[in-house]
């Protein structure tokens, strides 16, 4: 068995002939467990040759270690006051200065990364597969789910979201989790509708009706024919998605609605350190940096496995002509 | 007198590929040259070096002279004062080819006026002319209406009549008729040839169909690989061809009178055939290797034919050329040619396979009849109606009409027969299939498979129904999952019907076999592979489960010739072989004349003739069979141009709105020349399907049908 053993979509084999030995090795395997391990191994090495998907990937991960690890390794607590330092530059002592009552900015900002981190990949995830399972639940069945479910997404598209938080959040218990649900609560119409919309396109299509016709169940045929065709739409969804996340926990944090003080997240460092940024610029510059760094990962990581997953972007063999 | 020169024309895209690899043709004035090719041979890139429409990125060399201009390496600007005046063109898709926010009228006025000067008015005038001339009805009013408001083939006359605005000297048409149906595309031909002589331009006609060709052209030019391998006067070239791959197409070729092609002077191929393109197509850069392009699938490859690409040698009169190294393998015996020169070297030929289509068709109908009433019924359809009703209003839902797509179709298929259903574009022959594919309760009517009312059916028993009835369908491109390996297309009917897994991988093996694939091909993804191994793998997948009805949606519609005989030869060996019934919708008559044992003529909805094939080709008894299979045009130029027909006047009515009483009499040959007691019977009556005397299992629904070499006696 060489190493070789699934082409990735980036380069669709045009290179023809049968008897591609480990091709034909492969297929036999397809349906075991051995085969479906083969498979995704495979896959992995496809997305490790999309270099836009690897540096994402990288930078992602060395976000997240930063952001876990890094209050391990550093002397201050976030919590931590140091009584003989007030709004001082990077030191020894304090790696990027303290803040004006004399916290640790990179014990606070690694705090706040944590939690910004996590609400945009949590929330990315719930809205994303949201609209997926929404939009193709009604794209694919039509009739009353249908227009039932979209009734639904024109009722939430209409109403003012960032108000609708504003005014939910303080009413729970104010702690990050909470904010998931209701971030993700918003943010899935628009890629439901375009969902559904291309799902009617492709239920059309001869073979997702050759699918039907073979007694496969609508939830399989949506999972193996009707989602694959999607997965592209879907990453880029899911990668904007999470830097819109991320930048409206920032934007309720900056309004006081979202994580409270004394606890700190990305979005309330930005905004404490944005009256002083000119003069003082280290507790908002390297916030602002990291959110920066953060959203630029998720979408460097979305682009690649886009790449990968579409076998659009490679080139294709067709008998016709022109 | 040359009009129009082209001379060691090459057209290479970046970065090698090479489209056209040399072609040589010259045309004068009313002459026409057919240009027949198979995908991918460079045909359309040929038409487009001709015009200059090539991308920037394409080379061109060698040169094209128009009326003794050299036209190759003139500037864009240059150009334009030619195009559309001199040298016009003809595409194949008319909705794409007319700028859809203007008035028909307007479009062709614009070229007047650019290359005439004329005044707008004057422009105006003329392209009523034009319409007219070119046959559209009530010219002056429909100048004003825009493209979508016209059909196909409306569309296509337009085009022409723009392509002859400024008598144009030559007129390239590309597939001119490939996207219409077989009325449509005899009127079209028909209207080409009224441009043809109202100006007196040289025509060259680029088409996949040798009859096209047949009836049309002057002279033939076969294009494989970019090259062009014979060339010659129409008749010559379709009596006494030379080149293997010519001869391999004329054979390959289904034909509506059913005869099978032989070339003067009995079979060349002393029991080879040409091998079907299985591989992706043989594109030029893929023929870049030396030697014969052709070689691989030669059925008369010597060894010669690897030292290089043979040129056009002259191998009859009129200037008949072939390039051809074994030209002598297929000279006709009685041109003085002695057997001895031939080379007998025929071991790369592969040997045609006994064709159970001869096994299985006995040539006297009578023994089928009898047997046919004894053998089990797979499909009953009786009465099976399909309406769409059309809505207007966004909030206020009104119904705005009813489209009677299938209307009151009855018919049955027998275990181990082929039933077509054939029929124009738009007669409802695709909806009745999807309805029975569903096996759900029509909108009215009834639908039994293999005895089971398909009204009756619970969930789990329509589930267990499927694996006895399945589809394969028209495109093999989109008719499979791009992302889905060939193994996994395959393994997924098996998965959903509880194959064990570990049987799995051995039936897939089986099926790829069966379909003539090889075992390395499960590997792939379908972009992998050519058009007719795609249609292969649909074939395998709805052959999985081992039913017993197969439901075929024009199943070598968007293949090429040579692949199209290689499919239809593996569906009739299926059928033999394993006893599966098939119904088979198209709108090919001569490929149902190949493939069907009966046929149902259906016409907006309802099914206007039913019977065995070989009688209804023979003697047609509704009026409309008759209009379609007098529209199909032979590959044979020396009948074509003989034959007697009565064209089909206009085209398909709204099917929201079907005409009252029987519903072809505005079409109708023969309604307009009924007495008035006669007519009157078609203009309140409805005809029913009624037995005709000939046949027990032929149904017309004509009330004055066609006189019958039966019934005459």
């Amino acid at each position: 068995m060489t190493a070789d053993v699934v082409t990735c979509a980036t380069e669709h084999d045009s290179r023809g002939g049968p008897g591609q030995g480990p091709d034909e090795e492969f297929a036999w395997r397809s349906g075991t467990l051995l085969g479906r391990a083969i498979r995704t191994a495979a896959r992995a090495r496809c997305v490790a040759r999309s270099r836009r998907a690897v540096a994402g990937l990288i930078l992602l991960v060395l976000l997240f270690v930063l952001a876990f690890v890094g209050p391990l390794v550093s002397p201050w607590g976030w919590d931590d006051t140091d009584f003989a330092a007030f709004r001082q530059g990077p030191s020894v002592h304090h790696w990027m200065g303290t803040t004006q009552s004399g916290r640790d900015v990179f014990a606070l900002t690694l705090r706040g990364m944590q939690k910004s981190l996590l609400i945009g990949l949590f929330v990315a995830v719930v809205s994303t597969g949201l609209a997926a399972a929404v939009g193709t639940a009604a794209g694919f069945a039509g009739g009353w789910l249908d227009r039932t479910l979209m009734w639904g997404v024109d009722l939430l598209l209409v109403l003012p979201s960032f108000l609708v938080i504003a005014v939910l959040a303080p009413q729970t218990a104010g702690t990050w989790p909470t904010l998931v649900p209701l971030l993700a609560a918003f943010l899935w119409m628009i890629t439901a509708r375009v969902v559904r919309a291309m799902t009617i396109s492709l239920r059309e299509r001869e073979y997702v009706l050759a699918a039907r016709f073979l007694g496969v169940r609508a939830p399989r045929v949506i999972v193996r024919h009707i989602l694959p065709q999607l997965a592209s739409l879907l990453v880029v969804d899911a990668s904007v998605n999470v830097s819109v996340a991320i930048l409206a926990e920032s934007g309720l944090s900056a309004l006081g609605l979202g994580v409270r003080p004394p606890d700190v997240s990305l979005g309330s460092l930005i905004a404490d350190g944005q009256s002083g940024a000119t003069a003082y610029p280290w507790p908002f510059g390297f916030a602002a940096g990291l959110l920066v760094l953060i959203v630029l990962a998720v979408n460097l990581l979305g682009d690649g496995l886009r790449d990968v997953l579409d076998p659009a972007s490679g080139p294709r063999w067709t008998g016709g002509e022109t | 007198m040359t009009v129009l020169e082209v001379t060691g024309l090459r057209v290479t895209y970046a970065p090698d590929v090479r489209a056209v690899r040399g072609v040589d043709f010259a045309l004068g004035p009313g002459e026409v040259l057919g240009v027949v090719g198979e995908s991918g041979s460079g045909k359309t890139a040929l038409a487009l070096a001709v015009m200059g429409l090539l991308p920037p990125d394409a080379q061109v060399a060698g040169s094209v002279r128009l009326r003794d201009e050299e036209l190759l390496g003139r500037s864009d600007a240059d150009l334009s004062r030619i195009r559309g005046k001199d040298l016009t063109m003809v595409f194949q898709d008319p909705l794409s080819a007319l700028t859809p926010v203007y008035p028909v009228g307007d479009q062709i006025a614009e070229t007047i006026q650019i290359h005439a000067g004329a005044t707008r008015a004057a422009a105006r005038a003329r392209a009523v002319e034009l319409l007219d001339l070119v046959g559209i009805p009530a010219a002056a009013r429909r100048a004003r209406a825009y493209p979508h408001e016209f059909s196909g083939g409306m569309r296509q006359r337009v085009m022409i009549a723009m392509a002859i605005a400024n008598d144009p000297v030559a007129i390239v048409a590309d597939e001119p008729t490939t996207a219409l149906d077989m009325t449509i595309q005899a009127q079209v031909l028909e209207v080409l040839r009224v441009a043809k002589e109202a100006t007196g331009a040289a025509i060259v006609l680029i088409t996949h169909d040798l009859g096209v060709v047949a009836g049309f052209a002057d002279r033939v030019m076969v294009m494989y690989a970019g090259r062009a391998v014979e060339t010659g006067p129409v008749e010559e070239m379709y009596r006494r061809p030379r080149m293997p791959y010519t001869i391999g197409l004329m054979q390959s070729l289904p034909r509506i009178d059913g005869a099978v092609w032989t070339p003067a002077g009995g079979d060349p191929w002393r029991g080879g055939r040409m091998a079907p393109i299985e591989s992706a197509s043989p594109t030029a850069s893929a023929a870049g290797s030396t030697g014969c392009s052709f070689r691989p699938r030669c059925p008369v490859a010597v060894l010669g034919c690897a030292d290089g690409e043979p040129e056009p040698a002259v191998v009859g009169p009129s200037g008949h050329t072939a390039a051809c190294v074994n030209t002598a393998a297929t000279a006709d015996p009685s041109d003085g040619l002695r057997p001895e020169e031939v080379v007998q070297d025929t071991a790369l030929a592969v040997p045609l396979p006994e064709d159970p289509c001869n096994v299985e068709k006995p040539a006297d109908p009578v023994p089928v009849r009898s047997y046919r009433n004894e053998r089990p019924v797979v499909l009953y359809v009786d009465d099976l109606v399909r309406h769409h009703q059309l809505y207007r209003g966004r909030f206020f839902r009104r119904r705005a009409g009813t489209v009677h797509a299938v209307d009151g179709v009855g018919f049955d298929v027998r275990v181990g027969e082929t039933l077509a259903l054939v029929g124009e574009s738009g007669c409802g022959k695709t909806t009745a299939l999807m309805e029975i594919l569903r096996l759900a309760r029509p909108q009215r009517g009834r639908v039994a498979v293999l005895g089971q009312d398909t009204a009756e059916l619970r969930s789990a028993g329509r589930k267990a129904l499927r694996r006895d009835v399945q589809v394969v369908f028209q495109d093999p491109f989109t008719s499979l999952d791009p992302r889905m390996r060939v193994a996994d297309i395959l393994a997924e009917p098996l998965v959903t019907h509880g194959v064990p897994a570990f049987q799995i991988g051995g039936r897939v093996r089986e099926l790829l076999e069966l379909v003539g694939l090889e075992p390395g091909h499960a590997g792939r993804y379908p972009q992998g592979l050519s058009g007719g191994q795609r249609q292969r793998v649909g074939i395998a997948r709805a052959l999985a489960l081992e039913p017993q009805l197969l439901l075929l949606d024009e199943p070598v519609a968007a293949l090429d010739v040579s692949v199209q005989a290689g499919v239809m030869d593996l569906l009739e060996e299926l059928r033999a072989r394993i006893g599966l019934a098939y119904l088979f919708v198209s709108h090919d008559l001569a490929v149902v004349r190949r493939i069907a044992h009966r046929v149902a003529v259906m016409y907006l909805g309802r099914i206007v003739e039913i019977g065995a094939v070989d009688e209804v080709y023979d003697a047609p008894a509704h009026p409309y069979t008759r209009a379609l299979l007098d529209a199909v045009p032979l590959p044979d130029p020396f009948l074509e141009r003989r034959r007697l027909r009565t064209p089909l006047q206009g085209e398909l009515p709204d099917p929201a709105a079907p005409p009252a009483g029987c519903r072809f009499r505005p079409r109708c040959p023969r309604y307009a020349g009924l007495t008035g007691d006669e007519g009157r019977l078609c203009d309140e009556r409805d005809p029913e399907p009624q037995p005709i005397m000939t046949a027990m299992d032929r149904h017309v629904a004509c009330h004055h049908p066609l006189a019958h070499p039966g019934a005459d006696q």
